[in-house]
């Protein structure tokens, strides 16, 4: 790839200041499926290129972050001719409610595609009230 | 000597539909990005070099049993199916963004491939499939003698 020419010029800051990831590579948001059990959540992320060493996954306060990274593609002595899709980086972060127990979430990767199972707390399933019609 | 002389050979017909055709393509280049790619799954990137191409594509979670590769001549056919949790009774999706279904891409290359010597490996949800160029289409070199 060509070399970026670097700006000289000072840039102006953003205010607030705006996060940056200290590696320079694109980042994308992973799609996703998330469907909702009698007892759990699962949470299915499309990251091609991750494998189990390469994904992260954070719960802090109710936002469970998860985060993967890619080595680019390289192939010596071949030069790219045609491009559909970008190599980079996944980040997504999503709110979780306080019916899931924060103990049991369980995360598999399989053939670039994180499963996130979300148990919900037994207390939970416990105050449901059941509601009759008259 | 290469004044409007060549215009009367027929090669170049009309100058002025190149122009256009340069220009609705350098309109859909810069329309937006999403225009660049195609919307068809799985999305490839093809390598070239001199023995012949590396065609990878982001297919994940597919079951590498289940796809097909097919080489036939210049062309390569990829063709498998991507299957989705099926729900019970009584549970809902929040969201479905991936895409799921049959899927069949067929893409031409610039050259005969050697069928035989296709390569293919499915890793952490990319195949990876290498496309050595047939002997017979190889470009050979003609040496110049000088007497």
């Amino acid at each position: 790839m060509a070399t970026e020419e670097k700006d000289i010029q000072k840039k102006p800051a953003q205010n607030p200041v705006e996060t940056e990831r200290t590696r320079s590579r694109k980042v994308f948001l992973p799609k996703v499926d998330i469907y909702e059990t009698k007892d759990s959540i699962v949470l299915i992320a499309d990251m091609p290129g991750v494998d189990e060493n390469h994904v992260d996954m954070t719960l802090e306060k109710n936002i469970l972050t998860i985060a993967g990274t890619v080595e680019p593609e390289a192939f010596p002595g071949y030069g790219a001719a045609y491009a559909e899709y970008d190599v980079g980086d996944y980040q997504r972060a999503f709110t979780i409610s306080d019916e899931v127990d924060r103990d049991r979430i369980d995360a598999r990767v399989k053939n670039g595609v994180l499963r996130v199972t979300l148990h919900k707390a037994e207390e939970v399933k416990a105050r449901k009230i059941a509601i009759r019609a008259e | 000597m290469f004044g409007p002389g060549i215009w009367r050979f027929g090669r170049i017909t009309d100058p002025m539909t190149d122009m256009q055709r340069l220009q609705r393509e350098m309109n859909r280049l810069f329309s937006g990005a999403s225009e660049l790619y195609a919307h068809d799954f799985p999305p490839v990137n093809v390598w070239r070099g001199e023995e012949g191409a590396i065609v990878t594509a982001e297919a994940p979670g597919i079951d590498p049993d289940k796809v097909e590769i097919a080489v036939v001549g210049d062309s390569l056919t990829l063709s498998g199916v991507r299957e989705s949790d099926v729900l019970k009774e009584g549970e809902s999706y929040h969201r479905q963004e991936r895409n799921q279904g049959r899927f069949t891409r067929t893409l031409q290359l610039p050259f005969q491939v050697d069928s035989g010597k296709v390569e293919a490996k499915y890793e952490k949800g990319v195949l990876r499939i290498v496309l050595p160029r047939a002997e017979v289409d190889k470009p050979r070199k003609i040496k110049i003698k000088s007497e």
